[in-house]
């Protein structure tokens, strides 16, 4: 295939020219799946080639009616946490495997409205609990530049998927960098909006304060067209505010948007400490290769960012265990029979049964710092921290136009790795949940390939100004010019 | 004080917004009675993985009102807070309530309502807070009760009902006094227009009771206020009695059993339950503006007490008889307002209404509404104007207003039958004759004591079944024992 039409605004362009271009790519994308997916494994469930034909047909029609909408033919794969009307959608947990929901996620009805078709609904780590995709009560999916390396996580089936050439684009959720960890471990751009832009209605809540929906895809400019279409206010979400929009246009032209003269911030805090060498030696090298075209670096320090981590991880919990308490067999999900035992051990059963052993980790750490007693001095405190965070956050981003990182401060980890040991793992997410705390937009751009495996770094930006973030990740992924990129696994297809 | 121990009663009164046309966090229709099981449901107030409340700013509106009306502080800040707790009738497992604590705030603080619980006896009672939260879903024990039922059923339709929870301090001593301050906030709410107390299960009392100086115990979910004194009473006199044959009374929860007239052993409490409470993500805190409350100051509606004042002054009521009729219900009020102004009287209308209605349907144990409905303003009306006319006597009124009640009689039908006044002087010399014939002790009685006349004209009544004009039929005995000679 054309390495052209491997991106969303390439597909585009192709399709307005030829719209039964779309079947020759539908037959393009199933030969990637039928050859690969059985190794990566990034779908939890498949939709079939002729389901996929079959809604094809209408949006051909559209297309060659000029009336089709701005993600038409796109195949989108899904994270298995956002619900699709009358398509399984598990949270990879067994508590929900057999769930099919009643309704859509704004995001989904939204992104239909607009003529994408839905290819599958992807695989994570059980209600994106973690960060290597390993969570899933189902399977682990395999990172496609290195199979015995996990893909990142939560989102790891999405970004799995896009970089396998399974699927356009994706959505992923992204909590704590669920969007950005899998982006950056497998070559493709994810963003984690500002909190709020994107509507969580239909979004299975994680940690509700901070869980945003976000695109992954192979280019900048991929990601904000999907951005255009599901971000603004929703009626159903009352967290969610309105969108300015225009972020396609922002990537196309990025200086109508941005000052001729960049600044970007790096805080010291987020590249000392835990950056393993290989993967600080690459970040330096990306700066030294913005400021010799023209981009100011200026390095600062944030102390507060140290309590960063524990803050995150209190709240997430706390929430978590407030929001997984409805699972409990009676309306819906893993089911037990009821006859001649009382209810609480009937849920009990269902509980002990139906989630992993991460879950019931966050659900018990997250019941104890609720707890009377425990509340002020763990969920307050952090709530504290994070207000700190936010405002030291915002200060830096009033005087900088990014805070720049790297994403992740590790190569993506082999399968079992991390996942034995829970501190080692959430050390790995030090630099994504900053964003998250503050609810500031952050994006995932590939930066570099290094031992054959990906590195990317992260600009964070200033809260509803996601069009001059895209614009200036635009400007960054120019500079670094890798180009979309394709893993060995899937090469011969290009 | 109950024979020298002090009770101490706390309320915690749940009222529906009945006034609202959804639920609290969805668009479901807030009217869910007499639907089938669990048709009146969505993702939101099922607690479907992936669902959001969105809050019914008018359900805000309508619970800053009876915060004023209550005297009560609305807070500056409406967070809404998750209550944790595992029940099956509650879908997220979780409710989303209001909570006085830090981080949170409950709708309103303080406040206080003046009752009356007897005549010319004022007390104060004082409000805690107003809280709003959702309603949970209603268990069904298709068997009656919870243990004659082998499993029980839920209808998640009355789930994500606004709900408002007034608590009081502990001030109320008596069973009485609990009734009356239910019957009062009743009254309070149902003239702001925020809750119709007449429907089915909008208002659940849950009452926390100790008997000098013992542990409290709360009695859960009681219906109305008649039963909330019934229950008090039993559990009072129980507490009493464990104390008085040297025991102690342990805290626990208790269900009032309204067929058996008894509290019921629920779980023991010896630990506060951790509700883990913390302020809910989803719904974001919205200021209470002082705008706001300005406008619902000036637009709140003639309230009870005012309302006392005024048919006091209007129509000469006794403070007394203007509170029965304005706390026991709006309607009543209503009711008592429209009669008089079709056809006047308000002392006769007043002490009808609170005499005889209310007593009534009291004993028939029939909703004041209905009672209402069957002793219309025309059936009043006229049975007034027969009296006013003497037609009928004020026995006879009396025995009309009972008919009306309790058969759903027509006044003009009683007429008909020729249940008047019996004022021809030869037909009631008639009776005379007979009474003087059948009592000749009370007639040389009564020729010695004339208070003995009273009784011979209560035998006239009683062969007349009441009819007899009682001033003439005295007249008739008196000039009949004169004749008898010697009366003094």
């Amino acid at each position: 295939m054309d390495r052209e039409v491997l991106t969303l605004s390439g597909l585009r362009a192709k399709l307005a020219e030829n719209p039964k271009f779309l079947y020759e790519y539908i037959e393009f994308i199933y030969d990637v799946i039928d050859a690969v997916e059985g190794k990566v494994k990034a779908f939890i469930t498949l939709r079939s080639k002729d389901d996929v034909l079959r809604e094809a047909d209408r949006v051909v029609d559209k297309l060659i009616e000029g009336r089709a909408g701005r993600l038409a033919g796109a195949l989108l794969a899904v994270k298995d946490n956002i619900v699709t009307k009358g398509l399984r959608t598990t949270c990879a947990s067994k508590i929900l495997s057999d769930f099919i929901p009643p309704y859509n996620a704004t995001v989904v009805d939204r992104i239909l409205r607009e003529d994408a078709i839905i290819i599958g609904k992807t695989n994570m780590d059980e209600f994106a609990m973690g960060s290597t995709t390993e969570n899933s009560a189902f399977f682990p999916t395999r990172n496609p530049w290195d199979l015995s390396r996990v893909p990142g996580g939560s989102s790891g089936g999405s970004a799995a998927a896009v970089s396998a050439l399974e699927a356009t684009a994706a959505l992923g959720t992204d909590t704590g960098g669920s969007v950005r960890a899998p982006a950056a471990f497998t070559a493709t751009v994810g963003l984690k909006p500002t909190y709020g832009l994107v509507s969580r209605y239909g979004l299975i809540a994680y940690a509700s304060s901070m869980d945003q929906v976000g695109p992954i895809g192979r280019t900048v400019t991929d990601v904000s067209i999907i951005l255009d279409v599901i971000s603004g206010r929703d009626v159903k979400d009352a967290t969610s505010t309105h969108s300015r929009g225009g972020y396609r246009e922002a990537t196309v032209e990025p200086f109508k948007v941005l000052h001729p003269k960049l600044r970007v911030a790096v805080i010291e805090e987020l590249v000392v400490g835990g950056v393993e060498k290989p993967v600080k030696h690459s970040f330096l090298r990306t700066l030294r290769k913005l400021e010799s075209n023209g981009i100011d670096v200026i390095w600062l320090n944030m102390p507060i960012s140290r309590y960063s981590l524990p803050a995150y991880y209190i709240i997430a919990m706390a929430e978590a265990s407030s929001n997984l308490a409805r699972y409990d067999g009676i309306r819906y999900g893993l089911h037990e029979s009821v006859e001649g035992r009382p209810w609480y051990e009937v849920y009990t059963n269902v509980r002990t049964r139906g989630f992993g052993k991460e879950v019931k980790h966050r659900i018990l750490l997250g019941s104890f710092v609720l707890s009377a007693g425990y509340y002020d001095e763990y969920y307050l405190r952090a709530s504290k921290v994070r207000k700190i965070v936010r405002d030291s956050l915002l200060a830096i981003l009033r005087e900088h136009d990014a805070v720049i990182s790297p994403t992740m401060p590790v190569l993506p980890p082999k399968l079992g790795e991390r996942i034995a040991d829970p501190l080692k793992l959430y050390a790995i997410d030090i630099n994504t949940v900053l964003a998250n705390l503050a609810g500031v937009p952050a994006i995932s751009i590939p930066s570099d390939i290094v031992n054959d495996l990906p590195v990317a770094v992260q600009l964070m930006g200033n809260e509803f100004d996601e069009v001059r973030l895209v614009a200036l990740a635009r400007v960054v992924e120019g500079i670094i010019n890798l180009a979309p990129l394709v893993p060995p696994l899937v090469r011969r297809y290009v | 004080m109950y024979s020298g121990f002090k009770v101490m009663i706390g309320l915690e009164v749940h009222a529906q917004i009945t006034s609202l046309k959804t639920k609290l966090f969805c668009s479901c229709p807030s009217n869910y009675r007499e639907k089938p099981p669990n048709t009146n449901v969505c993702p939101v107030c099922l607690g479907l993985p992936g669902s959001l409340p969105v809050l019914n700013k008018k359900a805000i509106e309508e619970a800053v009102k009876v915060a004023l009306a209550l005297n009560s502080t609305p807070s500056k800040v409406l967070i809404f807070t998750r209550k944790h707790y595992f029940y099956p009738d509650l879908p997220k497992n979780y409710q989303i309530s209001q909570y006085d604590g830090v981080g949170s705030a409950p709708l309103a603080k303080g406040g206080y309502i003046v009752i009356s619980p007897t005549r010319g006896v004022e007390k104060v009672v004082r409000i805690r807070r107003i809280n709003v939260e959702e309603d949970p879903g209603r268990i069904v024990y298709p068997y009656g009760s919870i243990s004659a039922s082998p499993y029980s059923l839920i209808d998640y339709n009355r789930s994500g009902i606004a709900l408002l929870e007034i608590v009081t301090e502990p001030d109320l001593e008596s069973p009485r006094e609990a009734r009356c301050f239910i019957q009062k906030l009743l009254s309070i709410l149902e003239h702001l227009g925020v809750t119709d107390p007449k429907l089915e299960g909008a208002v659940r009392v849950d009452a926390n009771v100790s008997v000098g100086g013992g542990e409290r115990v709360e009695i859960k979910n009681i219906g109305s206020p008649k039963d909330v004194e019934k229950a008090l009473a039993y559990e009072i006199a129980r507490q009493l009695s464990i104390i008085r044959s040297g025991g102690k009374v342990i805290r626990e929860t208790r269900h009032w059993d309204k067929s058996k007239g008894v509290t019921i052993a629920g779980r023991a409490k010896e630990l506060e339950e951790d509700y883990r409470y913390f302020p809910d993500p989803d719904l974001p805190a919205i200021p209470i503006d002082k705008s706001l409350i300005d406008r619902l100051l000036s637009e709140l509606p003639e309230l009870p007490d005012e309302r006392v004042s005024r048919l006091i002054r209007e129509y000469g009521l006794t403070r007394y008889v203007a509170s029965v009729i304005v706390t026991s219900g709006k309607d009543l009020a209503d009711f008592f307002e429209e009669v008089v102004r079709q056809c006047g009287s308000p002392q006769l209308v007043s002490s009808i209404l609170v005499n005889e209605l209310l007593r009534w349907v009291d004993e028939l144990n029939v909703d004041l509404r209905e009672g209402i409905k069957r002793l219309n303003k025309d059936r009043l009306c006229k049975i007034i104007s027969y009296y006013n006319n003497n037609l009928i006597n004020i026995k006879l009124l009396k025995n009309y207003i009972k008919e009306v009640i309790v058969n759903n009689a027509e006044p003009e039908a009683l007429v008909r039958q020729g249940y008047v006044t019996i004022r021809d002087c030869r037909v009631l010399e008639a009776v005379i004759d007979e009474v003087i014939r059948e009592n000749p002790k009370a007639v040389s009685d009564a020729l010695k004591n004339p208070k003995v006349i009273n009784y011979l004209v209560g035998q006239v009544m009683l062969k007349t079944k009441c009819r007899a004009d009682p001033r003439i039929t005295n007249e008739l005995i008196v000039r009949r024992l004169r004749s008898l000679g010697n009366v003094s």
